[in-house]
């Protein structure tokens, strides 16, 4: 609403903290943003058999005005990075984006003229989530961490501090690109 | 718009050689250009020779096919020899190379004549071959009679110099987006196409992504340090 | 790239910087009074192409004057992947898996009909061993079943029918067992290869296909109980997505499209291919030319479907899946191995103890592939969309020279525009679910 935001860091806040971050992870509601295979995949995901209903999640909006999860479920194209953009920017805040599979997620297979290299050139991405494409078990998995990732989500001065700390420790860190030894 | 490509003969599509048609060289085994090539295989000379025309008789239906579509354009006063520059039959398929200008009567004819009665066209698929100067691009359509249970092609080349095509979209109206792909992809020009636009690739884009000589557009992917080249980029085998 | 021609309110000026197009030509009070007279109810509506409705990432334009389509038009593209232009940068071999992904919902279909069209090319189509054509054929049928079944679920979806799309999703995921059961895969598989099969039917493969026989000729009827007499169902299915006989074949539709309009074209019988030719199944018709008749074909379709894959068990003979030529074949004698991934253990002793010849041979074919000889080919399958034709041409390297699909979908969505036009809008959501186009086969 706002309010939270202005909170003064304390007690108070950890406490809405946790309220708002259990509220929020109880009930998102995905856009639909199936673009290819895994838009199947995340369709059966939410039928039958794997029933996304039980984690609160069965409503998939069709609009994006009313939605604070894009699960990016398949090949981006140069023509639908746009479209992608801007419905990504239609979400209110706070939204989360999934990007699954590997062609939403780096290309995959499809390293050409025509796809995206990777959803993350558009929109910030929370979880990235391979496979091609993944298993319902895997999205479901994925949804999970989100939903912890969700929890523990800070706001207002915490989550500015948060921010300044992820910043230091990612300027720390070793760029891959110099890192040896062994893939791991 | 290609001028100056070293085609002499301009707009005019180059008359055919026989036996088969040579589209290309093949030197080497391994693309390694550059002198590395230390496997001896590096003076490998193949040329790359398409089927050639054939004589009668097709066998199968294609003799009468032949023969009912040359009779038909004869009744229309042209001359089958000019209509249809070759006739091939390879792996059990016929495919007529029909000269451009007369690509719509033929097509009609086909549609209409009774014997023939080649219903469906199942689209245009362009095929670019840089190698075959002066008929660089070429047009392909395979044509199905559910009539008489038959399957024929026509291909029809053109010039890069002179992309054009007479379109088919007013005897097939199938062929309507069949032929913006063709044109979105290779920059074959369909002439009176009702809207000729661009139809997967977002409306400004520069260029003609399916032909041979733009690239794949791969970028270089890196995997801790090491660089793994782009498809188009990698050495392969030639 | 064309002469640039003069419209009536629009002028051109050439300048220094190219050419520059105003409209200040034209007659003002005249475009003035044209938009006056027009109605007011008459907008322009997008439709997607993200959209719930649209079946994928399909954009529709339509112009409505009131709730009456007037004009529709479609927008498609926006899942153009170059998967042609990727496959002529791969082996024959490896192309397979890329056009698997074409059409996401018939990938055996896709992946029949590449290889059909490289065995012609190589000339061995007459080589390939029967209990090969026969795994070809049930897969293809089993993939026909979940096809037809995610097109009747989403097109339920899309009516608000929430019930029947969660009746096509659960029994497709019995076809899906099956699938990860012979394949490894759920989707995107790969498994149909130039010259046969990567690897032969895992053991029980039989009593599951049995299995899912029992359990499918129970759940097909559920559909029956559930939409085919349903009032509402009917209301808004009949009649509606009308397209005739002369507008499918002007149109070049194929398919449950062509069939509902009673032209009984099916590939697999006017061109059998994989021999079809030895299997006993009729191909329904219907002549309403409407959303519903193209509703009831496809249950018939499914259960003729049943009825071929209950033969195809009968026809299972024990043999190769693979072509005895070895400059082709893969080592297709694969078993599966304590961490799931299929291996040739008989195989692999053999390149890597006992024979250098062997190992040259197989490292040359997995990493050069084998050449195809020049010229070009196509071939055809009756998918469960309508024809899907492959023109695959070859100049003699280890790579495809170019090959370009024929998709069904791609065709039958061009029929669109005449089927929606004069219609109503909420029929336009019917019409398009009865096309069933798959943007993945649409747009490759």
């Amino acid at each position: 609403m706002g309010i939270e935001e202005k909170l003064p860091s304390g007690f108070l806040l950890t406490t809405v903290e946790q309220a708002a971050g259990w509220v929020r992870k109880s009930s998102m509601f995905p856009a639909t943003f199936g673009l290819a295979c895994c838009a199947i995949e995340m369709m059966t995901t939410g039928a039958g058999r794997y029933d996304l209903a039980r984690f609160g999640m069965e409503v998939f909006r069709g609009s994006p005005r009313q939605a604070d999860l894009m699960i990016v479920a398949g090949r981006v194209s140069q023509k639908m990075a746009p479209v992608l953009r801007q419905v990504y920017d239609q979400m209110p805040n706070p939204k989360w984006v999934i990007s699954m599979g590997v062609c939403a997620s780096s290309g995959g297979m499809f390293n050409n003229y025509a796809i995206v290299q990777g959803v993350d050139h558009i929109v910030p991405v929370d979880i990235y989530l391979p496979g091609c494409p993944p298993r319902p078990e895997m999205l479901l998995d994925a949804i999970l961490k989100l939903h912890q990732h969700v929890q523990g989500e800070k706001i207002g001065v915490n989550r500015e501090k948060a921010a300044r700390e992820a910043e230091e420790a990612a300027r720390k860190a070793l760029p891959t690109i110099e890192m040896k030894g062994l893939l791991r | 718009m290609t001028e100056g490509n070293g085609n002499g003969n301009g707009a005019v599509p180059a008359p055919r050689q026989d036996p088969g048609e040579v589209i290309g060289v093949r030197r080497g085994m391994f693309g390694a250009d550059k002198g590395g090539d230390t496997s001896g295989y590096g003076g490998l000379v193949r040329t790359v020779r398409l089927p050639g025309a054939s004589r009668r008789p097709y066998g199968g239906y294609f003799d009468e096919v032949a023969d009912e579509l040359e009779g038909a354009l004869e009744e229309q006063g042209l001359v089958p020899g000019e209509v249809i520059e070759k006739t091939v039959v390879d792996r059990n398929e016929v495919t007529f190379h029909v000269a451009r200008e007369h690509l719509l009567q033929v097509t009609r004819t086909l549609r209409d004549d009774p014997a023939l009665r080649f219903e469906l066209c199942t689209g245009v698929s362009g095929v670019h071959f840089p190698g075959d100067k002066g008929r660089e691009l070429h047009a392909v359509y395979h044509l199905r009679s559910i009539t008489h249970n038959r399957v024929i092609r026509l291909e029809v080349s053109a010039p890069d110099s002179d992309p054009h095509v007479p379109s088919v979209v007013e005897v097939y109206p199938t062929n309507d987006w069949h032929e913006r792909e063709t044109y979105d992809f290779f920059g074959l020009i369909f002439d009176g196409h009702p809207a000729l636009t661009r139809i997967m690739m977002p409306d400004d884009w520069q260029g003609f992504p399916q032909r041979k000589d733009y690239p794949l557009g791969g970028i270089p992917v890196e995997y801790k340090g090491a660089q793994i080249p782009a498809p188009d980029q990698r050495r392969s085998y030639s | 790239m064309s002469t640039p021609t003069t419209h009536a309110t629009a002028g051109i000026r050439e300048t220094t910087e190219g050419t520059v197009y105003d409209v200040t030509g034209g007659d003002w009070d005249e475009i003035a009074a044209a938009a006056a007279r027009s109605d007011d109810e008459r907008i322009i509506v997008n439709m997607g192409p993200q959209h719930p409705s649209t079946h994928g990432v399909l954009r529709l334009i339509l112009e409505i004057d009131g709730e009456t389509v007037t004009e529709a038009r479609c927008g498609i593209g926006y899942l153009h992947t170059g998967i042609e232009k990727n496959l002529e940068y791969r082996t024959w071999t490896q192309g397979t898996t890329f056009v698997t992904r074409m059409d996401y919902l018939t990938p055996f279909f896709n992946e029949t009909a590449y290889c059909m069209a490289v065995e012609k090319l190589l000339g061995i189509e007459g080589d390939i061993p029967d209990r090969a054509n026969v795994i070809r054929v049930l897969l293809m049928e089993l993939n026909r079943i979940s096809s037809h079944l995610v097109a009747i679920a989403t097109g339920g979806m899309e009516l608000g029918a929430t019930t029947v799309m969660i009746f096509g999703f659960r029994d497709r995921e019995l076809v899906l067992d099956l699938y990860e059961l012979i394949t490894g895969l759920r989707m995107n598989h790969a498994y149909i290869r130039p010259g046969g099969l990567s690897q032969d039917l895992p053991p029980g493969t039989v009593d599951a296909l049995r299995e899912f026989l029992k359990k499918m000729k129970k759940n097909l009827p559920e559909y029956d109980a559930l939409c085919t007499g349903n009032p509402v169902f009917k209301a808004r299915l009949k009649d509606i997505g009308h397209l005739d006989l002369a507008g499918c074949m002007a149109l070049g539709a194929t398919g449950p499209i062509l069939r509902s309009a009673g032209l009984p074209h099916d590939l697999r019988k006017s061109d059998p291919y994989c021999g079809y030719e030895n299997y006993d199944f009729e191909v329904p018709t219907v002549d309403t030319c409407d959303s519903y008749g193209r509703f009831l074909l496809r249950l018939e379709e499914m259960r003729q479907s049943l009825r071929i894959i209950e033969q195809c068990i009968d026809r299972l003979e024990p043999g190769p899946v693979m072509v005895g030529d070895k400059k082709i074949a893969w080592p297709a004698q694969l078993a599966l191995g304590p961490d799931g991934l299929g291996n040739s253990l008989d195989h692999i002793k053999n390149i890597m103890g006992t024979s250098m010849e062997a190992l040259i041979h197989h490292f040359k074919l997995v990493t050069e592939g084998f050449r195809v000889p020049p010229g070009q080919t196509y071939a055809a399958v009756e998918s469960p969309k309508g024809e899907l034709g492959v023109h695959a041409v070859s100049d003699g390297g280890t790579r495809p020279y170019r090959v370009h699909f024929r998709d069904p979908s791609f065709t039958n969505l061009e029929a669109m525009a005449a089927m929606c036009e004069g219609g109503q809008v909420a029929d336009v959501i019917v019409a398009v679910a009865s096309i069933d186009p798959v943007m993945g086969g649409v747009d490759r």
